[in-house]
């Protein structure tokens, strides 16, 4: 296993474009995150926002691109015939994918840690600038609070699953385009269509069975109980989705010619 | 030693034009199976999710007393003497006027109050069980009207304060004029005029009493002799401010110096509550009438008197729904169309390609043609079966259906085949010029599909210019009703909205392809196979 968790880490680790991936992920999310946030202003008599929440909208964005570095670290390997020789040296094909799995969800924590960690940054410096201060009610973003923590953690969590979610669906499609729209179609098609339908029980089924609305609730800190799920169930939501992925792409992957 | 006549083929010579290239390309797109089965995943997932998105719509109402029976259907929506669907939801202290004559009055005050919730709780003895938050809405109106009749939907012409867009003359629903500006409030206080002189209706304002300010004419045609003149206050759903929820609301308002001339045969002031319990989501008990002293009245309203808008709480149905299945379709052409071309880059065959049609230009441009023609034909068949098949379902769940002309639909129908045939190219483009599968797809679901979801939870200003600058403009060709100025609604993208004309909105998208196809032709050109 020690060998195969090095070999999967060689083959990351020397491919220019894991490099530029985790990077433009983490801009991507910090980008957005301060776009957003800036062009958010206090309106007295306006509802209570949840700055944790927007200040991690970033995320909608970043996950499309560790999306798209799980798939490719999959995809990569079929187009190029890699695989074949790949699972000559590692017979045990469930190791690589397990390996494969360690190694991604290594690179997106860290990529994940820095993302959250500047959002988190950048919104503490802009957001008393547009209005959101203690005399309004609203207290500096600080991560010595609960539900902060929660949601930072939380989103970290949320990327490392959509990461893994990523992996199976790629293992299991073998095309690198096929997976990629299929993922990215699961996670932004369904709150969509969770707004489109106004029949409030399927508004709230909808947004508890998908990936990307189950997942986000966790980045919730106030008002948990107008959300549709609550924060860990959303996530554990978003760990089925991955775990079904991976279980489908593993037992493909077995049964499957190289 | 004897000549022989070389050989000659017997075959004739092949032509190379543009037809040739175009077979070829199509030979290519047919005889891998997985792309033609993945045309018909198009069209199915264009009808499913159309469906899903139309089977979650469901209206119901309560007509029976307390609300005890409901069945899925609506109240009836009147429709304005132009034939529009409109709101006539008010209350009115009115009596009738003969021949012509004028009405003034002077108006002291106009608060308003609304319940922050969308079920709305009565007790049996008709009193809101939900607590009202004080907040008027922005077109909440209150003045002097000349209706032709007190049947919802009859023409009429007003003259009114309203919430927070000064005095406004409005008539026949559509049409709307600014009078003075500012809010009344008892040390300023708004006069109004309403003079009639047969069909022609002429509104006034005034600030002091004294010196009066004409604010347009209404020309009613047809209007009968006998027609009703007086006082109505009425409260449209309230939007607080950065919010796209909106809540039913009231008001009330404050007339004193009530003068009217002309031939009155009754003399006395009648109050009606008019289709309070109509379309238009309003506050029950909301309707109350007051003579404080001779010529004063303080009357309270709730409702709406103009177009009728749709999507959220209004609950009618404008053609929202196809917008999901459009984007559905939209990924797997995506797709498609970045894989036609990049894998022949995967397996080498660009270089066969090239070297039987070394013009590179006009082989993307067969490729474009075929995969933009194929993709057409089959988002058409998609889209015409998902279009009645919605408008079936949310018609049997009781929605109400915004009247729509043919050529609206067909415009519905084609445009969303051409938006996603032209969307196919593009992705084709892209994957010409990145020539990985990868890229591309992620390329056009960025420009084609991510400003939606970033559009959704922006407010409505950059949700605006995101639909105006990205290719999903072209999602405008889905759009089927106006913005009102004159009436508060979220005018959102989810519920039908675009901020650019149909075809202005597939400029936009056929603009981006241009410069895509243009570029990936100048690259095809400069770069190796």
């Amino acid at each position: 296993m020690r060998d195969a968790l090095y070999a999967e880490w060689t083959k990351l680790r020397t491919l220019t474009s894991t490099g530029w991936l985790l990077s433009a992920a983490a801009v991507l999310t910090v980008g957005l995150s301060a776009a957003v946030v800036g062009a958010t202003g206090y309106t007295s008599g306006g509802p209570y926002q949840d700055l944790p929440k927007l200040a991690l909208t970033g995320i909608d964005l970043g996950q499309s691109v560790i999306a798209v570095l799980a798939v490719l670290a999959v995809s990569n390997e079929y187009s190029t015939g890699m695989m074949r020789t790949t699972l000559a040296a590692v017979p045990r094909r469930l190791v690589v994918l397990a390996a494969k799995a360690v190694n991604l969800v290594g690179l997106t924590v860290v990529a994940g840690i820095v993302a959250v960690g500047a959002c988190l940054f950048a919104a503490r410096l802009i957001l008393p600038g547009r209005g959101f201060t203690a005399a309004h009610g609203y207290p500096v973003l600080a991560l010595a609070h609960g539900p902060i923590v929660r949601a930072a953690v939380g989103s970290v969590l949320y990327l490392v699953l959509i990461a893994l979610f990523s992996l199976g669906v790629a293992t299991a499609v073998r095309d690198s385009a096929t997976a990629i729209g299929l993922v990215l179609g699961l996670l932004y098609l369904f709150p969509l269509l969770a707004q489109l339908v106004t029949d409030p029980a399927w508004h709230r089924h909808l947004q508890q069975i998908g990936p990307m609305t189950a997942g986000l609730a966790i980045q919730a800190t106030t008002n948990l109980q107008g959300l549709p799920i609550s924060p860990w169930a959303g996530l554990a939501v978003l760990a089925a989705w991955a775990g079904a992925a991976l279980i489908g792409g593993g037992v493909l992957l077995r049964h499957r010619d190289a | 030693m004897t000549t022989g006549t070389p050989y000659r083929s017997e075959r004739p010579v092949g032509r190379d034009g543009f037809v040739q290239l175009l077979y070829a390309e199509w030979t290519k797109f047919r005889t891998v199976r997985s792309w033609m089965i993945s045309l018909s995943v198009v069209a199915v997932l264009i009808v499913a999710l159309s469906f899903t998105a139309a089977a979650g719509n469901h209206a119901s109402f309560c007509p029976g007393p307390n609300a005890s029976t409901c069945t899925a259907g609506h109240p009836a929506v009147p429709t304005g003497p132009g034939g529009e669907p409109v709101a006539d939801s008010f209350t009115f202290v009115h009596q009738p006027l003969v021949g012509n004559g004028n009405l003034t009055v002077r108006v002291t005050s106009l608060t308003g109050a609304y319940v922050p919730g969308n079920t709305v709780g009565v007790s049996a003895s008709g009193q809101l069980l939900t607590p009202t938050r004080p907040g008027l809405a922005q077109w909440a109106k209150a003045g002097i009207s000349i209706q032709k009749d007190t049947s919802p939907g009859s023409a009429y012409a007003a003259v009114m304060v309203t919430g927070s867009h000064g005095v406004r003359m409005q008539y026949n629903y559509t049409h709307d004029a600014a009078g003075a500006p500012g809010s009344v409030t008892a040390s300023s206080p708004r006069w109004l005029r309403l003079r009639r002189a047969g069909d022609v209706i002429t509104g006034y304002d005034s600030t002091d009493g004294t010196h009066w300010n004409k604010i347009g004419t209404a020309d009613l045609p047809g209007l009968p002799a006998a027609v009703q003149l007086g006082m109505f206050v009425t409260s449209p759903v309230l939007y607080p401010s950065g919010s796209n929820n909106g809540y039913p609301s009231r008001a009330t308002a404050s007339f004193d110096q009530i003068a009217a001339r002309g031939d009155l045969p009754h003399d006395l002031w009648t109050g009606e509550s008019i289709d309070a319990n109509g379309f238009y989501p309003t506050l029950p008990s909301a309707a109350t009438w007051h003579q404080e002293a001779n010529q004063a009245f303080t009357v309270g309203g709730s409702g709406d008197i103009g177009p009728q808008v749709g999507g959220g709480i209004f609950g009618a149905d404008v053609g929202a729904s196809l917008l999901i299945g459009g984007l559905g379709g939209l990924i797997v052409l995506i797709i498609l169309g970045a894989l036609f071309i990049t894998s022949e880059y995967r397996r080498g065959l660009i270089r066969t390609t090239f070297a039987a049609s070394p013009r590179r230009g006009r082989v993307l441009l067969a490729k474009a043609v075929v995969i933009g023609s194929v993709t057409f034909v089959v988002a058409l068949v998609g889209t015409a079966i998902a279009e009645v098949v919605s408008r079936h379902v949310l018609a049997a769940n009781g929605s109400y259906l915004f009247p729509l002309s043919a050529a609206a639909e067909i415009r519905v129908v084609v445009g969303t085949a051409l938006l996603l045939a032209v969307a196919a190219i593009l992705a084709l483009a892209l994957g010409a010029a990145l020539r990985r599968s990868a890229g591309a797809v992620v390329g056009g679901i960025v420009l084609l599909v991510l400003p939606f979801i970033l559009g959704s939870t922006l407010p409505v200003g950059p949700s605006n210019w995101l639909m105006r600058l990205t290719p999903t403009a072209a999602f405008a060709v889905q759009g089927t009703q106006p913005v009102f100025a004159q009436v508060s609604n979220a005018y959102t993208v989810v519920n039908g909205y675009y901020p650019l004309s149909p075809w202005a909105g597939l400029a936009v998208l056929c603009g981006y392809t241009a410069v895509a196809l243009g570029g990936a032709i100048w690259l095809l050109r400069r770069r190796d196979a």
